[in-house]
């Protein structure tokens, strides 16, 4: 129990960083997924194909590919840089690569809810003279959205537990990378390793509950 | 060319919306040349396509030494978790099912807590136990193989249990009807028709899986990514971008094929008049 005290704090500012990097990524994963679900299910062939081919390739490629490629490749080898302070550049690099990552997931969930939408939605939108943008925005995204916000949690929790891979992008400040600090120059600490693992779950489970609520009271009546 | 089809968004175009249609589509095509012809100058600026960064590629010597023997160190980490896994996933499953409760709950238990855990966390601990139980040595493999296996082994426990909890009612108790036994019932009624509403989901989850391998790069385990981008580079200077290329080709060409694979299942099993059950949902959850 001592060592937990003891590295308290330092564990509890690396789990800030998990805290601040999923807020930033969930808010960023979202919009682009926005994005993304608006070209896959557009009238345009071509960008049809561009979101598709996005989505399965980085959807297939492990995170921990696309950190490592984005601090190795992006940034060391082709000069892609945020920030001249390294931390920032790192937090960054990690910030984009996770909130891409999670878009896709969030296209793929918004994709599937926007099938659950009846056809008479959009074809009511259109006879009263809506455009592809006003449909999408004014009447099937809002209910595809409330028809996915427990898979959207699903995401969001996997994206908080993502975090702890942001050492792989070269952000070295993380919970996850303190817990590695502190277990590489003291030993393996049990209860740091049990108090981490509380600390995510006291986080993911109350969203996994409040989403869960929340699909239940917004849910469509259909 | 096919007809547009008319989709939940939007009618078959008429000719005022085609021509709309074409220009986006140009102004698009203009968009996605523009930022390949970005991406190209600024890989020539940073010299990527010298000749010295691609050669080792060519010579059998790289792929012997590094990119093959990476291959398998994912190949070998993957196949074991996934066997572990769907042994663990099988056992707890199916206890979650008991009848008793001292078997049910803790069962329960440990696949909710198992599937909660971020995956990296549960691979550090492993990996800095190991040595203070087993000694020095290098546990990079172990670390993997159980953190995976635990991991997606809790998650293939709630597909198992999924996949017997969609045979319908009328089966086991048309079993229990002509008197067989709680066992027998699970092992020649249920399980059966259970496999092959749940094998398209295994699969996905196995996609997973396999992606999460990635993470062996971080303990140091040799894998596809540490041979990649660490070792290779360190012999051949500047290798980092073209090594990325093939390691993503690798993942994501097995990855595709396997999810493939998963949705033939599921298309199968939905056709299937073997099992009374619908196929379990694939695993669309991010990990």
């Amino acid at each position: 129990m001592d060592e937990l005290i003891e590295y308290g704090p330092d564990l509890l500012k690396g789990f800030l960083v998990n805290l601040q990097l999923s807020a930033i990524c969930t808010v960023l994963a979202l919009v682009l997924g926005t994005i993304l679900v608006a070209m896959r299910v557009s009238p345009i062939p071509v960008l049809r194909a561009a979101g598709t081919t996005v989505v399965n390739v980085i959807r297939n490629t492990p995170l921990t590919l696309l950190l490592a490629f984005s601090a190795l490749g992006l940034s060391d080898t082709l000069g892609l840089t945020f920030s001249d302070e390294p931390y920032d550049n790192a937090f960054w690099l990690v910030v984009m690569a996770m909130s891409i990552y999670a878009a896709t997931f969030v296209c793929e969930a918004l994709r599937s809810g926007i099938n659950t939408v009846p056809m008479g939605q959009a074809e009511a939108a259109r006879a009263v003279g809506l455009t592809f943008m006003q449909t999408l925005r004014l009447i099937i995204l809002p209910q595809a959205f409330r028809a996915v916000i427990a898979p959207l949690g699903s995401v969001v929790i996997a994206l908080i537990k993502n975090t702890t891979v942001a050492q792989a992008g070269g952000l070295l400040a993380d919970a996850a990378f303190v817990m590695y600090d502190t277990f590489d120059t003291t030993g393996v600490s049990i209860p740091i390793f049990i108090g981490l693992v509380i600390a995510f779950m006291a986080v993911t489970l109350p969203i996994g509950w409040f989403t869960g609520w929340l699909a239940k009271r917004l849910a469509v009546a259909r | 060319m096919t007809k547009p089809q008319a989709t939940v968004l939007y009618d078959a175009p008429g000719p005022k919306a085609r021509l709309r249609n074409n220009i986006y589509t140009m102004i698009t095509v203009v968009a996605l040349l523009g930022v390949a012809a970005f991406v190209v100058v600024k890989l020539n600026d940073k010299g990527q396509f010298a000749g010295n960064i691609w050669a080792p590629f060519f010579e059998w010597e790289t792929w012997n030494q590094y990119l093959i023997p990476g291959v398998q160190g994912t190949l070998t980490a993957a196949v074991l978790a996934s066997i572990f896994a769907l042994i663990f996933g099988s056992v707890f499953g199916l206890a979650r099912l008991s009848d008793h409760k001292w078997i049910r709950i803790p069962a329960g238990w440990v696949v909710e807590v198992f599937r909660a855990i971020p995956l990296l966390l549960l691979i550090f601990f492993i990996w800095f136990l190991a040595p203070d139980l087993m000694g020095g040595g290098d546990y990079g493999l172990l670390a993997l193989v159980i953190g995976l296996t635990l991991y997606n082994g809790s998650v293939l426990a709630e597909v198992v249990r999924a996949g017997v909890l969609a045979v319908p009612k009328g089966q086991s108790e048309a079993a229990y009807a002509i008197g067989m036994r709680k066992s027998s019932v699970m092992r020649l009624i249920l399980l059966p028709q259970a496999l092959t509403a749940m094998m398209p989901a295994v699969v996905s989850q196995l996609v997973v899986l396999l992606k999460d391998t990635a993470l062996g790069y971080i303990i140091t385990y040799i894998d596809l990514l540490n041979m990649g981008f660490k070792i290779l580079p360190s012999v051949h200077f500047g290798t980092k971008l073209v090594a990325a290329i093939f390691i993503g080709v690798f993942y994501i060409g097995l990855n595709m094929l396997l999810s493939w694979f998963a949705n033939w299942l599921e298309r199968r099993s939905r056709r299937s008049r073997k099992t009374a059950a619908k196929p379990v949902a694939l695993t669309t959850e991010m990990t």
